[in-house]
């Protein structure tokens, strides 16, 4: 049995909230710039060029890489042989509060969805799981909600091809078009029931962006690179600006699901996917 | 790269879909709260008018996020156009002549646009840290108890934007 103390969570919450607003992720950023590099297109470059450019600037003047600083997502891997001193959502809400005061984030909350009065800090989304061992994973991830805003689920026939999948999650993107801040990386969770394919999309989004060689064995990563194939044909690009570029990745999770459904959810991400993790 | 400084004089004529421009001037912070506050503001009279000059204006589609210590501005890149499709074509006939945002415009609001020869521009989407550096001034104008929707005057100097729908109603979105 391991105890750590609700205050050593909320500081390592604020730190987390900190350095994924400033530095974008090294997967993603190293996916921009080959992107960047691959591109002929005059103006889709320099939007690339701005992407990176941004980055820089975030991270050198502490400065949010994007505005919307997000609706903070906090996953919490918690191990089962760990005893937490305190409260451990009120440590977490501290955290975020701290953490977004202090890099003067946005107040983008509304406390009543209805009403929508006055924005704060306070309201992050909570996700948490028991774990094997006696350590905890947390990871803040603030989803802008341009892209939060393009989520989908749909609920397939069980006898359906992963064809009518794959069309699916192209359409999707197809229909964003260059709305969310393209080039995207999709989320996309297949089985469970409806909450658990939603809740893989967006888990998805945490995977490391992974540059595709040539040995593909699996299935699902076979899936994964040919729908990044497809999606950019679609040629949206950067801004919608046209080009190579149309998303930097497809990665997907899957659950067991029902012999009478398949639940297929796909949550986007800007290409300012920011998520930072900490082992407590 | 066209220089632009102002709308209220320029021959909006002159710039088409695609073109890369560099603007200097005032523009006006307003997305989603403050545009339903405009409306219900400028729409029903009633002792109430717009806090700024709409004649001529241009409107960023921006909710910044609070200013660090030492900066003019914090972060402060453009946000989703369309959600404020429902508003534009009312402003657009008060005069107002330019926008600037992200993404797509609805059919409503690009005949709008031809109708009353304003213009619409893309900012560099997703780069707020970046945009912040062409932000000489800033000075808030109405709407404080909205917060980050609270309506700001900005001053800006080369802002790089692109022009996605012209006065003739033609689109880089095709």
């Amino acid at each position: 049995m391991k105890i750590i103390n609700a205050g050593k969570i909320s500081a390592a919450v604020a730190q987390l909230c900190l350095k994924a607003n400033y530095s974008l992720r090294s997967d993603v950023l190293a996916k921009i710039k080959s992107a960047y590099k691959n591109e002929a297109d005059r103006k889709a470059k320099a939007a690339l060029k701005a992407i990176v450019d941004n980055a820089e600037i975030a991270r050198r003047d502490k400065l949010a890489i994007c505005q919307d600083t997000g609706l903070p997502i906090v996953f919490a891997e918690i191990g089962q042989d760990v005893r937490i001193k305190g409260d451990l959502r009120k440590a977490i809400d501290k955290g975020i509060v701290k953490g977004y005061k202090q890099g003067s984030f946005r107040e983008s909350i509304v406390c009543n969805p209805l009403k929508r009065d006055k924005s704060s800090h306070q309201g992050a989304v909570i996700h948490t799981e028991i774990v094997k061992g006696d350590k905890i994973k947390i990871t803040v991830m603030p989803k802008g909600f341009g892209c939060e805003n393009k989520s989908i689920l749909k609920m397939f026939l069980p006898t359906a091809g992963i064809d009518e999948i794959k069309d699916f999650v192209i359409e999707t993107v197809r229909n964003v078009g260059p709305d969310a801040c393209p080039p995207y990386v999709v989320g996309v969770g297949i089985g469970g029931g409806a909450d658990l394919a939603c809740l893989m999309s967006k888990k998805a989004l945490l995977r490391r962006i992974t540059i595709y060689g040539l040995r593909i064995t699996d299935y699902v990563s076979k899936i994964e690179s040919d729908l990044l194939d497809d999606i950019n044909k679609l040629k949206i690009g950067p801004m919608g600006l046209g080009g190579k570029a149309t998303a930097l990745a497809v990665n997907i999770e899957t659950y067991p699901t029902h012999i009478a459904g398949l639940p297929v959810a796909v949550n986007l991400s800007c290409h300012a996917l920011r998520s930072a993790t900490k082992i407590l | 790269m066209k220089r632009i400084i102002g709308l209220s004089s320029f021959n909006i004529a002159k710039l088409k879909a695609g073109d890369e421009v560099s603007f200097s001037g005032v523009i006006y912070t307003a997305r989603d709260q403050a545009h339903k506050r405009l409306v219900r503001d400028i729409g029903r009279g009633k002792g109430r008018e717009s806090p700024f000059d709409i004649k001529g204006a241009v409107i960023y589609y921006c909710g910044p996020t609070k200013t660090p210590k030492g900066k003019v501005i914090g972060s402060c890149g453009p946000t989703t156009s369309s959600r404020m499709d429902e508003f534009t074509p009312f402003l657009l006939k008060q005069g107002l002549k330019g926008m600037i945002g992200k993404g797509r415009r609805s059919q409503e609001v690009i005949t709008a646009i031809k109708k009353y020869r304003s213009v619409y521009f893309l900012a560099p989407a997703g780069c707020g840290a970046l945009i912040s550096k062409y932000v000489k001034k800033v000075e808030p104008v109405a709407y404080a108890d909205l917060g980050p929707e609270q309506i700001l005057k900005l001053e800006v100097e080369n802002l790089p934007l692109i022009v996605a729908i012209d006065s003739k109603g033609g689109s880089i979105y095709g």
